[in-house]
Protein backbone atom coordinates (compact mmCIF):
# COMPACT_ATOMS: atom_id res chain seq x y z
CA UNK A 1 0.00 0.00 0.00
CA UNK A 2 1.41 3.40 -0.91
CA UNK A 3 1.74 6.30 1.49
CA UNK A 4 0.20 9.43 -0.12
CA UNK A 5 1.69 11.69 2.56
CA UNK A 6 5.21 10.64 1.55
CA UNK A 7 4.34 10.95 -2.13
CA UNK A 8 2.99 14.48 -1.68
CA UNK A 9 6.43 15.63 -0.57
CA UNK A 10 7.56 15.09 -4.18
CA UNK A 11 4.95 17.48 -5.53
CA UNK A 12 5.90 21.14 -5.02
CA UNK A 13 2.42 22.36 -5.97
CA UNK A 14 0.94 20.98 -2.76
CA UNK A 15 2.69 23.76 -0.87
CA UNK A 16 0.35 26.11 -2.70
CA UNK A 17 -2.55 27.80 -0.97
CA UNK A 18 -5.54 29.21 -2.83
CA UNK A 19 -6.96 32.27 -1.07
CA UNK A 20 -5.58 30.93 2.19
CA UNK A 21 -6.94 27.41 1.66
CA UNK A 22 -4.72 24.37 1.29
CA UNK A 23 -4.95 23.23 -2.33
CA UNK A 24 -7.03 20.08 -2.84
CA UNK A 25 -6.63 18.80 -6.35
CA UNK A 26 -9.44 16.49 -7.51
CA UNK A 27 -9.17 17.22 -11.24
CA UNK A 28 -6.79 14.41 -12.08
CA UNK A 29 -8.91 13.00 -14.89
CA UNK A 30 -8.25 16.27 -16.72
CA UNK A 31 -4.55 16.48 -15.89
CA UNK A 32 -2.20 15.39 -13.12
CA UNK A 33 0.29 17.35 -11.05
CA UNK A 34 4.04 16.85 -11.58
CA UNK A 35 6.63 15.48 -9.15
CA UNK A 36 9.96 17.18 -8.65
CA UNK A 37 11.71 14.22 -10.32
CA UNK A 38 9.93 14.98 -13.61
CA UNK A 39 10.43 18.73 -13.32
CA UNK A 40 14.14 18.28 -12.62
CA UNK A 41 14.64 15.76 -15.43
CA UNK A 42 13.26 18.30 -17.92
CA UNK A 43 15.27 21.16 -16.40
CA UNK A 44 18.42 19.04 -16.29
CA UNK A 45 18.01 18.10 -19.93
CA UNK A 46 17.79 21.74 -20.99
CA UNK A 47 20.69 22.71 -18.75
CA UNK A 48 23.10 19.93 -19.66
CA UNK A 49 22.21 17.88 -22.75
CA UNK A 50 19.87 19.88 -24.95
CA UNK A 51 20.19 19.59 -28.71
CA UNK A 52 18.04 18.33 -31.54
CA UNK A 53 17.77 14.56 -31.85
CA UNK A 54 18.82 12.19 -34.63
CA UNK A 55 21.38 12.71 -37.37
CA UNK A 56 23.41 15.15 -35.38
CA UNK A 57 26.99 13.93 -35.10
CA UNK A 58 27.99 16.11 -32.19
CA UNK A 59 28.04 15.06 -28.55
CA UNK A 60 24.93 16.89 -27.40
CA UNK A 61 22.82 15.55 -30.24
CA UNK A 62 24.02 12.03 -29.46
CA UNK A 63 23.11 12.45 -25.79
CA UNK A 64 19.70 13.92 -26.58
CA UNK A 65 19.01 11.14 -29.10
CA UNK A 66 19.99 8.46 -26.60
CA UNK A 67 17.69 9.97 -23.94
CA UNK A 68 14.81 10.32 -26.37
CA UNK A 69 15.17 6.71 -27.54
CA UNK A 70 15.46 5.52 -23.96
CA UNK A 71 12.15 7.29 -23.26
CA UNK A 72 10.50 5.17 -25.98
CA UNK A 73 12.01 2.00 -24.48
CA UNK A 74 10.80 2.90 -20.96
CA UNK A 75 7.27 3.52 -22.20
CA UNK A 76 7.32 0.23 -24.12
CA UNK A 77 8.35 -1.57 -20.94
CA UNK A 78 5.65 0.26 -18.93
CA UNK A 79 2.80 -1.13 -21.06
CA UNK A 80 4.58 -4.43 -21.90
CA UNK A 81 4.93 -3.66 -25.61
CA UNK A 82 7.39 -5.83 -27.56
CA UNK A 83 9.76 -2.99 -28.39
CA UNK A 84 10.11 0.76 -28.81
CA UNK A 85 9.23 0.29 -32.49
CA UNK A 86 5.62 0.01 -31.34
CA UNK A 87 5.73 3.30 -29.40
CA UNK A 88 5.02 6.53 -31.27
CA UNK A 89 5.31 9.77 -29.39
CA UNK A 90 2.55 12.23 -30.22
CA UNK A 91 1.08 15.30 -28.52
CA UNK A 92 -1.52 13.37 -26.59
CA UNK A 93 -4.44 10.97 -26.83
CA UNK A 94 -6.30 13.18 -29.29
CA UNK A 95 -3.41 13.25 -31.74
CA UNK A 96 -2.87 9.51 -31.32
CA UNK A 97 -6.48 8.81 -32.29
CA UNK A 98 -6.29 11.24 -35.19
CA UNK A 99 -3.15 9.45 -36.35
CA UNK A 100 -5.05 6.16 -36.55
CA UNK A 101 -8.03 7.85 -38.20
CA UNK A 102 -6.00 9.60 -40.89
CA UNK A 103 -3.57 6.77 -41.58
CA UNK A 104 -5.42 3.49 -41.20
CA UNK A 105 -8.90 5.00 -41.55
CA UNK A 106 -8.21 7.22 -44.54
CA UNK A 107 -6.42 4.49 -46.50
CA UNK A 108 -8.36 1.41 -45.49
CA UNK A 109 -11.99 2.26 -44.82
CA UNK A 110 -14.51 2.32 -47.65
CA UNK A 111 -18.22 2.99 -47.98
CA UNK A 112 -18.78 -0.75 -47.59
CA UNK A 113 -17.20 -0.77 -44.13
CA UNK A 114 -18.46 -0.10 -40.65
CA UNK A 115 -16.79 0.91 -37.44
CA UNK A 116 -18.07 0.79 -33.87
CA UNK A 117 -17.73 3.75 -31.53
CA UNK A 118 -19.30 3.89 -28.08
CA UNK A 119 -21.40 6.66 -26.61
CA UNK A 120 -19.14 6.37 -23.59
CA UNK A 121 -16.27 7.76 -25.65
CA UNK A 122 -14.61 11.13 -25.18
CA UNK A 123 -15.22 13.52 -28.09
CA UNK A 124 -11.66 12.81 -29.21
CA UNK A 125 -12.66 9.27 -30.17
CA UNK A 126 -15.90 10.41 -31.84
CA UNK A 127 -15.12 13.58 -33.77
CA UNK A 128 -12.18 12.29 -35.89
CA UNK A 129 -14.27 9.30 -37.02
CA UNK A 130 -17.31 11.46 -37.76
CA UNK A 131 -15.10 13.79 -39.81
CA UNK A 132 -13.55 10.95 -41.77
CA UNK A 133 -16.86 9.17 -42.35
CA UNK A 134 -18.10 12.29 -44.15
CA UNK A 135 -15.29 11.79 -46.67
CA UNK A 136 -15.09 8.01 -46.84
CA UNK A 137 -18.79 7.28 -46.27
CA UNK A 138 -18.29 4.32 -43.95
CA UNK A 139 -20.96 3.67 -41.36
CA UNK A 140 -20.43 4.41 -37.67
CA UNK A 141 -22.48 2.21 -35.37
CA UNK A 142 -22.77 3.72 -31.91
CA UNK A 143 -23.10 1.46 -28.89
CA UNK A 144 -24.93 2.99 -25.95
CA UNK A 145 -24.93 2.56 -22.20
CA UNK A 146 -27.09 0.87 -19.62
CA UNK A 147 -28.90 2.89 -16.93
CA UNK A 148 -25.94 2.32 -14.60
CA UNK A 149 -23.61 3.85 -17.14
CA UNK A 150 -22.04 0.54 -18.18
CA UNK A 151 -21.33 -0.25 -21.78
CA UNK A 152 -24.28 -2.14 -23.26
CA UNK A 153 -22.53 -5.38 -24.23
CA UNK A 154 -25.73 -6.80 -25.68
CA UNK A 155 -25.97 -3.82 -28.04
CA UNK A 156 -22.28 -4.21 -28.83
CA UNK A 157 -22.78 -7.84 -29.83
CA UNK A 158 -25.69 -6.82 -32.01
CA UNK A 159 -23.69 -4.02 -33.67
CA UNK A 160 -20.58 -5.99 -34.56
CA UNK A 161 -20.65 -7.89 -37.84
CA UNK A 162 -18.50 -8.99 -40.75
CA UNK A 163 -18.38 -5.42 -42.11
CA UNK A 164 -16.89 -4.04 -38.89
CA UNK A 165 -13.27 -2.99 -39.49
CA UNK A 166 -12.57 -1.07 -36.30
CA UNK A 167 -13.87 -0.95 -32.74
CA UNK A 168 -13.16 2.26 -30.81
CA UNK A 169 -13.63 2.10 -27.07
CA UNK A 170 -12.39 3.78 -23.91
CA UNK A 171 -10.66 1.50 -21.42
CA UNK A 172 -12.08 3.65 -18.61
CA UNK A 173 -14.82 6.26 -18.97
CA UNK A 174 -13.54 9.75 -18.29
CA UNK A 175 -16.91 10.65 -16.75
CA UNK A 176 -18.10 7.65 -14.75
CA UNK A 177 -14.78 5.87 -14.22
CA UNK A 178 -16.39 2.62 -15.39
CA UNK A 179 -13.77 0.11 -16.52
CA UNK A 180 -14.75 -1.66 -19.71
CA UNK A 181 -14.18 -5.36 -20.21
CA UNK A 182 -11.54 -5.00 -22.89
CA UNK A 183 -10.75 -8.70 -23.14
CA UNK A 184 -14.36 -9.44 -24.04
CA UNK A 185 -14.49 -6.56 -26.56
CA UNK A 186 -11.15 -7.46 -28.16
CA UNK A 187 -12.11 -11.10 -28.52
CA UNK A 188 -15.42 -10.24 -30.22
CA UNK A 189 -13.70 -7.73 -32.51
CA UNK A 190 -10.92 -10.12 -33.49
CA UNK A 191 -13.46 -12.89 -34.14
CA UNK A 192 -14.74 -10.57 -36.89
CA UNK A 193 -11.19 -9.56 -37.91
CA UNK A 194 -11.84 -6.01 -36.75
CA UNK A 195 -9.11 -3.96 -35.11
CA UNK A 196 -9.47 -2.41 -31.68
CA UNK A 197 -8.47 1.16 -30.84
CA UNK A 198 -8.47 1.81 -27.12
CA UNK A 199 -8.52 5.24 -25.52
CA UNK A 200 -6.30 4.55 -22.53
CA UNK A 201 -6.15 8.14 -21.25
CA UNK A 202 -7.93 7.21 -18.01
CA UNK A 203 -6.46 3.73 -17.53
CA UNK A 204 -2.72 3.82 -18.26
CA UNK A 205 -2.02 6.45 -15.54
CA UNK A 206 -4.03 4.57 -12.93
CA UNK A 207 -3.70 0.80 -13.28
CA UNK A 208 -1.41 -1.85 -14.75
CA UNK A 209 -2.00 -2.04 -18.49
CA UNK A 210 -0.43 -4.86 -20.49
CA UNK A 211 -1.01 -4.47 -24.22
CA UNK A 212 -0.02 -8.07 -24.95
CA UNK A 213 -2.37 -9.51 -22.36
CA UNK A 214 -5.22 -7.30 -23.58
CA UNK A 215 -4.27 -7.97 -27.21
CA UNK A 216 -5.37 -4.47 -28.28
CA UNK A 217 -4.24 -3.22 -31.68
CA UNK A 218 -3.95 0.47 -30.82
CA UNK A 219 -3.70 2.14 -27.42
CA UNK A 220 -3.67 5.92 -27.07
CA UNK A 221 -2.74 7.81 -23.91
CA UNK A 222 -1.49 11.17 -22.67
CA UNK A 223 1.61 11.99 -20.66
CA UNK A 224 0.12 14.96 -18.82
CA UNK A 225 -2.43 12.75 -17.07
CA UNK A 226 0.37 10.55 -15.70
CA UNK A 227 2.74 13.06 -14.09
CA UNK A 228 4.54 14.02 -17.31
CA UNK A 229 4.52 17.44 -19.01
CA UNK A 230 1.81 18.52 -21.43
CA UNK A 231 2.32 18.05 -25.15
CA UNK A 232 3.57 14.48 -25.01
CA UNK A 233 1.48 11.36 -25.49
CA UNK A 234 1.72 7.89 -26.92
CA UNK A 235 0.22 5.75 -29.60
CA UNK A 236 1.00 2.08 -29.10
CA UNK A 237 0.37 -0.02 -32.16
CA UNK A 238 1.28 -3.60 -33.06
CA UNK A 239 4.42 -3.54 -35.18
CA UNK A 240 2.92 -5.54 -38.01
CA UNK A 241 0.17 -2.95 -38.42
CA UNK A 242 2.55 0.00 -38.25
CA UNK A 243 4.76 -1.51 -40.91
CA UNK A 244 1.83 -1.55 -43.31
CA UNK A 245 0.47 1.87 -42.41
CA UNK A 246 1.37 5.03 -44.28
CA UNK A 247 2.82 7.90 -42.23
CA UNK A 248 0.61 10.57 -40.66
CA UNK A 249 2.71 13.70 -41.01
CA UNK A 250 5.45 14.19 -43.59
CA UNK A 251 8.70 16.03 -43.03
CA UNK A 252 12.15 15.58 -41.63
CA UNK A 253 13.20 12.60 -39.53
CA UNK A 254 10.47 10.29 -40.85
CA UNK A 255 12.26 9.47 -44.11
CA UNK A 256 15.39 7.54 -45.07
CA UNK A 257 15.72 9.41 -48.31
CA UNK A 258 13.94 11.83 -50.56
CA UNK A 259 15.48 11.44 -53.99
CA UNK A 260 14.57 13.58 -56.96
CA UNK A 261 13.94 11.53 -60.08
CA UNK A 262 14.43 13.69 -63.14
CA UNK A 263 12.62 11.25 -65.44
CA UNK A 264 9.34 11.27 -63.55
CA UNK A 265 9.97 14.74 -62.10
CA UNK A 266 8.93 13.39 -58.73
CA UNK A 267 10.68 12.78 -55.44
CA UNK A 268 11.01 9.13 -54.50
CA UNK A 269 10.59 8.73 -50.77
CA UNK A 270 11.75 5.92 -48.52
CA UNK A 271 10.22 5.90 -45.02
CA UNK A 272 12.37 5.72 -41.94
CA UNK A 273 12.33 2.76 -39.54
CA UNK A 274 9.75 2.46 -36.81
CA UNK A 275 8.79 4.38 -34.77
CA UNK A 276 10.44 7.39 -36.48
CA UNK A 277 8.35 6.90 -39.63
CA UNK A 278 5.48 8.35 -37.61
CA UNK A 279 7.37 11.16 -35.88
CA UNK A 280 7.92 13.90 -38.44
CA UNK A 281 9.90 17.02 -37.64
CA UNK A 282 11.63 17.91 -34.41
CA UNK A 283 9.73 16.04 -31.72
CA UNK A 284 8.86 17.12 -28.18
CA UNK A 285 12.20 15.90 -26.84
CA UNK A 286 11.94 17.35 -23.34
CA UNK A 287 8.36 16.10 -23.07
CA UNK A 288 9.56 12.60 -23.94
CA UNK A 289 12.25 12.81 -21.29
CA UNK A 290 9.69 14.05 -18.78
CA UNK A 291 7.42 11.15 -19.69
CA UNK A 292 10.27 8.69 -19.17
CA UNK A 293 10.85 10.07 -15.67
CA UNK A 294 7.12 9.94 -14.92
CA UNK A 295 6.96 6.31 -16.00
CA UNK A 296 9.96 5.46 -13.82
CA UNK A 297 8.31 7.22 -10.89
CA UNK A 298 5.01 5.37 -11.36
CA UNK A 299 6.75 2.04 -11.78
CA UNK A 300 8.74 2.57 -8.60
CA UNK A 301 5.53 3.12 -6.64
CA UNK A 302 3.83 0.25 -8.44
CA UNK A 303 0.76 0.49 -10.62
CA UNK A 304 -1.00 -2.17 -8.52
CA UNK A 305 -0.47 0.02 -5.44
CA UNK A 306 -1.78 3.10 -7.23
CA UNK A 307 -4.86 1.22 -8.41
CA UNK A 308 -5.49 -0.12 -4.90
CA UNK A 309 -5.05 3.33 -3.32
CA UNK A 310 -7.46 4.98 -5.74
CA UNK A 311 -10.00 2.19 -5.27
CA UNK A 312 -9.85 2.68 -1.49
CA UNK A 313 -10.30 6.46 -1.90
CA UNK A 314 -13.26 5.84 -4.20
CA UNK A 315 -14.87 3.36 -1.80
CA UNK A 316 -14.40 5.82 1.07
CA UNK A 317 -15.71 8.81 -0.92
CA UNK A 318 -18.79 6.90 -2.08
CA UNK A 319 -19.59 5.94 1.52
CA UNK A 320 -19.18 9.54 2.67
CA UNK A 321 -21.20 10.93 -0.23
CA UNK A 322 -23.96 8.56 0.78
CA UNK A 323 -24.42 10.61 3.96
CA UNK A 324 -25.27 13.72 1.94
CA UNK A 325 -28.96 13.85 1.08
CA UNK A 326 -28.63 16.44 -1.67
CA UNK A 327 -25.97 14.51 -3.58
CA UNK A 328 -26.66 12.05 -6.35
CA UNK A 329 -23.84 9.86 -7.61
CA UNK A 330 -24.04 9.29 -11.36
CA UNK A 331 -23.55 5.77 -12.65
CA UNK A 332 -22.56 2.58 -10.93
CA UNK A 333 -21.15 2.68 -7.39
CA UNK A 334 -19.53 -0.72 -7.74
CA UNK A 335 -15.87 -0.04 -6.93
CA UNK A 336 -14.78 -3.36 -8.44
CA UNK A 337 -15.53 -1.97 -11.92
CA UNK A 338 -14.67 1.67 -11.26
CA UNK A 339 -11.52 3.73 -11.26
CA UNK A 340 -11.01 6.81 -9.06
CA UNK A 341 -13.54 9.02 -10.80
CA UNK A 342 -16.77 10.10 -9.10
CA UNK A 343 -19.34 12.07 -11.07
CA UNK A 344 -22.09 13.64 -9.00
CA UNK A 345 -24.96 16.10 -8.98
CA UNK A 346 -26.16 18.40 -6.21
CA UNK A 347 -29.85 19.19 -5.82
CA UNK A 348 -30.78 22.71 -7.01
CA UNK A 349 -27.29 23.46 -8.31
CA UNK A 350 -25.68 23.15 -11.70
CA UNK A 351 -22.30 21.49 -12.02
CA UNK A 352 -20.52 24.80 -12.70
CA UNK A 353 -22.13 26.30 -9.58
CA UNK A 354 -20.64 23.50 -7.52
CA UNK A 355 -17.19 23.73 -9.08
CA UNK A 356 -17.15 27.51 -8.51
CA UNK A 357 -18.36 27.05 -4.93
CA UNK A 358 -15.66 24.45 -4.14
CA UNK A 359 -13.05 26.67 -5.77
CA UNK A 360 -13.68 29.18 -2.96
CA UNK A 361 -12.29 26.56 -0.57
CA UNK A 362 -9.28 25.63 -2.68
CA UNK A 363 -10.93 22.43 -3.94
CA UNK A 364 -10.40 21.87 -7.66
CA UNK A 365 -13.01 19.72 -9.41
CA UNK A 366 -14.25 19.78 -12.99
CA UNK A 367 -17.77 20.53 -14.17
CA UNK A 368 -19.69 20.26 -17.42
CA UNK A 369 -19.66 17.54 -20.06
CA UNK A 370 -16.00 16.57 -19.68
CA UNK A 371 -15.91 16.33 -23.50
CA UNK A 372 -18.45 13.51 -23.38
CA UNK A 373 -21.77 15.10 -24.31
CA UNK A 374 -23.29 11.90 -25.83
CA UNK A 375 -22.61 10.04 -22.57
CA UNK A 376 -24.54 12.71 -20.63
CA UNK A 377 -27.37 12.49 -23.17
CA UNK A 378 -27.47 8.72 -22.68
CA UNK A 379 -27.75 9.11 -18.93
CA UNK A 380 -30.38 11.85 -19.30
CA UNK A 381 -28.43 14.50 -17.43
CA UNK A 382 -27.20 17.93 -18.43
CA UNK A 383 -23.81 18.13 -16.71
CA UNK A 384 -21.88 16.47 -13.91
CA UNK A 385 -19.40 17.53 -11.29
CA UNK A 386 -16.39 15.22 -11.43
CA UNK A 387 -14.01 14.51 -8.58
CA UNK A 388 -11.10 12.37 -9.74
CA UNK A 389 -8.31 10.98 -7.59
CA UNK A 390 -4.67 10.09 -8.01
CA UNK A 391 -1.81 8.67 -6.02
CA UNK A 392 -1.26 11.82 -3.93
CA UNK A 393 -4.86 12.28 -2.74
CA UNK A 394 -5.89 11.44 0.81
CA UNK A 395 -9.00 10.56 2.80
CA UNK A 396 -8.61 13.84 4.71
CA UNK A 397 -9.04 15.71 1.44
CA UNK A 398 -12.23 13.77 0.79
CA UNK A 399 -13.43 14.70 4.29
CA UNK A 400 -12.81 18.37 3.45
CA UNK A 401 -14.79 18.01 0.21
CA UNK A 402 -17.72 16.44 2.08
CA UNK A 403 -17.64 19.04 4.84
CA UNK A 404 -17.62 21.83 2.27
CA UNK A 405 -20.55 20.35 0.33
CA UNK A 406 -22.52 20.15 3.56
CA UNK A 407 -22.56 23.96 3.61
CA UNK A 408 -24.87 24.04 0.60
CA UNK B 1 -8.29 57.48 -27.29
CA UNK B 2 -9.80 54.79 -24.99
CA UNK B 3 -13.15 53.32 -25.83
CA UNK B 4 -15.38 54.27 -22.91
CA UNK B 5 -17.93 51.55 -23.74
CA UNK B 6 -15.50 48.68 -23.14
CA UNK B 7 -13.67 50.24 -20.23
CA UNK B 8 -15.32 48.31 -17.36
CA UNK B 9 -14.59 45.00 -19.06
CA UNK B 10 -10.95 45.90 -19.65
CA UNK B 11 -10.69 47.18 -16.11
CA UNK B 12 -12.30 44.34 -14.18
CA UNK B 13 -12.59 41.22 -16.31
CA UNK B 14 -9.71 38.77 -16.72
CA UNK B 15 -11.52 36.10 -18.73
CA UNK B 16 -14.88 35.12 -20.12
CA UNK B 17 -15.25 31.35 -20.48
CA UNK B 18 -18.06 29.94 -22.59
CA UNK B 19 -19.09 26.38 -21.73
CA UNK B 20 -19.90 23.89 -24.46
CA UNK B 21 -23.24 22.24 -25.17
CA UNK B 22 -26.64 23.42 -26.30
CA UNK B 23 -27.35 25.54 -23.22
CA UNK B 24 -24.30 27.69 -22.78
CA UNK B 25 -23.14 29.13 -19.48
CA UNK B 26 -20.71 32.01 -19.31
CA UNK B 27 -18.18 32.04 -16.52
CA UNK B 28 -16.53 35.35 -15.82
CA UNK B 29 -13.29 35.63 -13.92
CA UNK B 30 -12.66 39.02 -12.36
CA UNK B 31 -9.13 40.44 -12.35
CA UNK B 32 -7.59 39.33 -9.06
CA UNK B 33 -6.29 42.75 -8.08
CA UNK B 34 -9.59 44.45 -8.90
CA UNK B 35 -12.00 41.80 -7.68
CA UNK B 36 -13.02 43.47 -4.40
CA UNK B 37 -13.80 46.72 -6.20
CA UNK B 38 -15.74 44.84 -8.90
CA UNK B 39 -17.69 42.77 -6.36
CA UNK B 40 -18.70 45.92 -4.51
CA UNK B 41 -19.91 47.54 -7.74
CA UNK B 42 -21.89 44.44 -8.69
CA UNK B 43 -23.50 44.15 -5.26
CA UNK B 44 -24.39 47.83 -5.41
CA UNK B 45 -25.89 47.69 -8.91
CA UNK B 46 -27.70 44.35 -8.79
CA UNK B 47 -30.55 43.13 -6.60
CA UNK B 48 -29.61 40.48 -4.07
CA UNK B 49 -32.02 37.55 -4.12
CA UNK B 50 -30.19 35.42 -1.53
CA UNK B 51 -26.77 34.62 -0.19
CA UNK B 52 -25.59 31.03 0.31
CA UNK B 53 -22.99 30.37 3.02
CA UNK B 54 -21.64 33.88 2.49
CA UNK B 55 -19.88 32.51 -0.60
CA UNK B 56 -22.54 32.61 -3.31
CA UNK B 57 -24.72 35.61 -4.09
CA UNK B 58 -27.81 35.02 -6.22
CA UNK B 59 -28.39 38.31 -7.99
CA UNK B 60 -30.67 39.89 -10.54
CA UNK B 61 -29.71 42.71 -12.88
CA UNK B 62 -32.01 43.99 -15.62
CA UNK B 63 -33.58 40.76 -16.93
CA UNK B 64 -30.65 38.50 -16.06
CA UNK B 65 -30.26 36.29 -12.98
CA UNK B 66 -26.72 35.30 -12.14
CA UNK B 67 -24.44 34.06 -9.40
CA UNK B 68 -21.47 35.90 -8.00
CA UNK B 69 -18.86 34.02 -5.97
CA UNK B 70 -16.83 35.57 -3.19
CA UNK B 71 -13.55 34.63 -4.88
CA UNK B 72 -14.32 36.79 -7.90
CA UNK B 73 -16.14 34.57 -10.34
CA UNK B 74 -19.55 35.05 -11.92
CA UNK B 75 -21.78 32.62 -13.76
CA UNK B 76 -24.43 33.75 -16.24
CA UNK B 77 -26.89 31.22 -17.59
CA UNK B 78 -29.32 31.22 -20.49
CA UNK B 79 -27.84 34.23 -22.22
CA UNK B 80 -27.82 34.35 -26.00
CA UNK B 81 -24.19 34.99 -26.72
CA UNK B 82 -20.97 36.58 -25.53
CA UNK B 83 -22.06 39.98 -26.81
CA UNK B 84 -25.04 39.92 -24.45
CA UNK B 85 -22.73 38.98 -21.56
CA UNK B 86 -20.38 41.83 -22.39
CA UNK B 87 -23.21 44.35 -22.58
CA UNK B 88 -24.53 43.21 -19.20
CA UNK B 89 -21.08 43.37 -17.64
CA UNK B 90 -20.48 46.85 -19.01
CA UNK B 91 -23.65 48.08 -17.35
CA UNK B 92 -23.14 46.08 -14.19
CA UNK B 93 -19.62 47.35 -13.64
CA UNK B 94 -20.24 50.96 -14.58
Amino acid sequence: MLNPYEIRKDFPIFKRKIDGNQLIYFDNAASSQKPIQVLEAVKDFYETSYANVHRGVHTLSQEASELYEEAHREVAKFISADSMEEIIFVRGTTEAINLVTYTFGLRELTSQDEIIVTLMDHHSNIVPWENLSRIKRFRIRYVGLTKEGLLDYKAFNEAINSRTRMVCVPHVSNVTGIINDLKKIVKSAHDYEALVLVDGAQSVPHMPVDVKELDVDFLAFSGHKMLAPTGIGVLYCKKQLLENMEPFHGGGSMIKQVKYDSKSERCIIEWNDLPWKFEAGTPNISGGIGLMEAVKYLRKIGMENIEQHERELTRYALEEFNELEKIQIVGSKDVSIKSGIIPFLVENFDSHDIALFLDNFGIMVRSGFHCAQPLHQQLGIRHTVRASFYLYNTKEEIDKLIETLKQL
Amino acid sequence: MRNKQTMPIQQYIARIEETCGEEKDFIIVLKYEKKEEAINKILKNATLIRSISGIIYDLKFQKASFRLYKNGKIIFKKLKDKKEVETLLENLLS
